[in-house]
């Protein structure tokens, strides 16, 4: 489909500069921080469920289902959910490694929703992954120099002092001895293996880090090791980050805002402290009730919500609300109308019909929008029905 | 369920391990030690370690990857192949001593008497066989039933693990359960004997939170209608915070701290625990700007370092001049029913966490 145009239909294309190439449009116009660098707009992946022996399309397990949201440079943006919620597809999809269904994804005010690969190529440098797991992202036969050192033979970038050079000063950064460059991935710990993956993402200087679970894998004391190190590289290197965790307390320690994913869509997305202290949104309230609390003399003091059951099937969703059939306050519009999601505080999208923290709800909310630009409302004094 | 003073039971141990003989605790380890002998050296996985559990109690036992929690719940169960595995100290469960136990009595105790739920249970049930029957197998192996009382229990066992609809569900097969479903059903598996000491190793690591605060809390439940003794093996303090009575730290196949749950989470006294609890992000807290870490990584445990284990990572080891990296601390009793395995002087622990640790959590 979209993705996979001939290399010579891209070549005329670019050449046709139509459309400006793509490594240089980040210096056209350069992105200043705050400013949104990545822009995903009703985003969907719907994967095809096929059987006979014409391979008829059956039915279509809907992962991802429309999902908005802006990334600013500088910034990281934290997306949680269960698995299953379809934030992994998320972010495959913002990469271009999963073919986006519909929906739109901007980066630096660029459409690259249907770009080929071959015009993709050069954006890479601008747009890296980290992936989950240490183990099976590393090539066992390549040495660590080949490996870090495989984007720049990619790109065909030359180095001031040999690639060699490059990949050390790279080793150093994330915190590996330069003399590493010619082991091989067996020879290095989960948490070492971890920092060779941030290596190679680092190589070529992103300007997006699309993180799918980058410390899950890892020991608890290794796991706060990569923590730091992400932190820090962030503030050395000025990346942005999009981090696909199903940690909360993870999420909440590395983003600056979060967004919560329910069956394939987003239900809130919030500044980091709003939605931890003041979440609206009764799946995120659940969510953060269920995380146990390293203290034992929390034991029994914090109320808790306990969900029923398990996430529905994404291949017959419920309608409406998606969560409706595990939501305690659940009501039958509910299940007849599906709320939108929308700014209930400045900076703060839910989509409830009787979301917490809050006086507003989001069927009000559209209504008053019909009239007016929607206030902003505060919900700092409403008191927080649990700790 | 009535919590008995830890300090009482901790100080038991400390009295009895010099001793033999059937012990009074339900179920005591005295300096088990599990050995793997390979081509490149023997992995100690296990190396001396003493613990004692009684009945309703549930005890936490903590640690990284490689730290022998595993080796040593699989060690109780008998489930170390002798010939590639050298098992030695005593385990005393309910007054039998099972390390010196034939294969068959160790069997006999197996499912019915002590019980294990595993991590992943998609891949410790067999997919080729109907949940209803692995329990129902399970359940026929230790008592004199006909198959239909067999398969009436299971679908029992089923209901009360909360399986909806528990009489269709016992018919599904393994792939049919979400991986909530899949985790109960192997509790019901485990409790199906009505076992009285419970080994749950990593029970909820590879479940959605939301699952995970539904089988801890049926966990619990069960544990107080059967009144179980209960091992529960994770790395996850937060998990280990709300159901245990008391914790063990294993780093290296050693206990570095033993302890109740309250003095491990409010008075630790090892550097490896306060690691741990630096370590971690906690919704509980002001966010802080860094986490601390612990430097370095677990070590190999054919190498495990000169002296203190832990020495390596610790930040505290200069304050012993060179004890740490010669001398291994033993385990002692710190404070009452604290137990710690650490050369700092108990004052300057007590104010290193005071001042520099816990200010910072």
């Amino acid at each position: 489909m979209t993705g996979n145009e001939t290399v010579s239909t891209d070549k005329t294309t670019a050449e046709g500069t139509t459309v400006p190439a793509a490594d240089s449009a980040g210096d056209a116009r350069p992105i200043a921080d705050g400013e949104p660098l990545l822009e995903v707009d009703g985003l969907g992946k719907h994967f095809p469920v096929t059987a006979g022996l014409l391979r008829r399309q059956v039915a279509a397990v809907k992962a991802v289902d429309g999902v908005s949201f802006s990334v600013r440079k500088g910034e990281t943006l934290g997306l949680v959910g269960e698995s299953g919620c379809g934030k992994s597809t998320t972010g495959r999809m913002i990469m271009r490694l999963l073919d986006p269904s519909f929906g739109k994804i901007t980066f630096e005010g660029e459409d690259i929703t249907t770009m080929s690969q071959g015009r993709l190529r050069p954006l890479r440098r601008d747009l890296q992954m980290i992936f989950q797991d240490p183990y099976s992202s590393l090539n066992p036969r390549k040495t660590v120099g080949a490996i870090v050192g495989a984007p720049f033979r990619l790109q065909n970038i030359k180095t001031e002092n040999g690639v060699k050079r490059a990949v050390q000063d790279i080793l150093e950064l994330v915190g590996l001895n330069p003399e590493h460059y010619n082991r091989y991935p067996h020879e290095f710990s989960g948490g070492q293996r971890q920092r060779i993956g941030i290596a190679r993402t680092l190589a070529l200087k992103p300007k997006l880090i699309v993180a799918d679970e980058p410390v899950s894998a890892l020991d608890v004391s290794v796991q706060a090791q990569v923590v730091n190190l992400l932190e820090d590289l962030q503030d050395e290197l000025d990346l942005t980050y999009v981090v696909i965790a199903h940690d909360l307390s993870v999420v909440r320690h590395i983003s600056d805002r979060v967004a919560v994913m329910y069956l394939g869509k987003i239900v809130e997305i919030a500044d980091r402290n709003d939605l931890y202290e003041r979440p609206m949104h009764p799946y995120t309230n659940a969510l953060l009730s269920a995380v146990p609390i390293p203290d034992p003399a929390e034991r029994g003091e914090r109320k808790r919500i306990r969900l029923q059951g398990d996430v529905p099937s994404p291949l017959d969703p419920p309608p409406a609300c998606r969560f409706h059939t595990r939501c305690w306050k659940a009501q039958d519009i509910c299940k007849q109308v599906e709320p939108p999601l929308v700014e209930l505080s400045p900076g703060h999208e839910a989509a409830c019909h009787f979301p917490e923290n809050t006086t507003v709800s989001a069927t009000d909310e559209v209504a008053k929008a019909a009239v007016a630009p929607a206030p902003g409302t505060t919900a700092a004094d409403d008191p927080a029905p649990e700790a | 369920m009535a919590r008995k003073d830890p300090a009482e039971l901790v100080n038991g141990s400390a009295e009895q391990s010099g001793t033999r003989g059937a012990p009074s605790a339900f179920l005591e380890v005295r300096d088990l030690k599990i050995h793997f002998p390979t081509d490149d050296g023997l992995v100690k996985s296990v190396d001396g370690l003493s613990f004692q559990l009684e009945r309703g109690r549930t005890l936490g036992i903590v640690g990284e990857s490689g730290s022998g929690k595993s080796v040593t719940s699989l060690g109780i169960l008998g489930l170390h192949n002798k010939r590639n595995a050298n098992v030695s100290g005593e385990i005393w469960l309910d007054g039998t001593e099972l390390v010196g136990a034939s294969q068959n009595d160790v069997r006999r105790l197996r499912g019915r008497k002590m019980a294990m739920i595993f991590q992943d249970p998609l891949s410790s049930m067999h997919p080729f066989y109907t949940v209803g029957h692995q329990i129902v197998e399970a359940y026929r192996v230790h008592n004199d039933v006909s198959k239909s009382v067999a398969r009436k229990h299971a679908v029992d066992m089923l209901g009360r693990v909360g399986i909806p609809r528990p009489d269709r569900r016992v018919d599904d097969y393994p792939h049919q359960f979400s991986g909530g479903m899949r985790q109960r059903a192997m509790i019901a598996m485990a409790l199906s004997c009505d076992p009285e000491l419970l080994i749950a190793d990593e029970p909820t690591t590879a479940l959605d939170v939301t699952v995970q605060a539904q089988i801890l809390d049926l966990i619990r439940d069960l544990q107080e209608e059967f009144n179980s003794a209960i091992i529960m093996i994770t790395h996850d303090l937060g998990v280990v915070a709300e159901l245990s009575d008391d914790i063990l730290v294993m780093y290296a196949g050693r206990c570095a701290e033993y302890a109740s749950v309250d003095d491990a989470f409010h008075r630790p006294l090892h550097p490896y625990t306060w690691g741990l609890l630096g370590s971690m992000p906690r919704l509980d807290r002001e966010r802080s700007e860094r986490l601390m870490p612990i430097k370095g990584t677990p070590p190999s445990l054919i190498n495990v370092p000169q002296g203190c284990a832990f020495n390596p990572r610790c930040a505290y080891r200069d304050l012993n001049g060179d004890k740490s990296t010669t001398e291994r601390p033993e385990l002692v009793e710190a404070e009452p029913g604290h137990q710690v395995a650490c050369h700092l002087p108990l004052e300057k622990k007590r104010e290193i966490w005071e001042s520099e640790i816990r200010p910072k959590l």
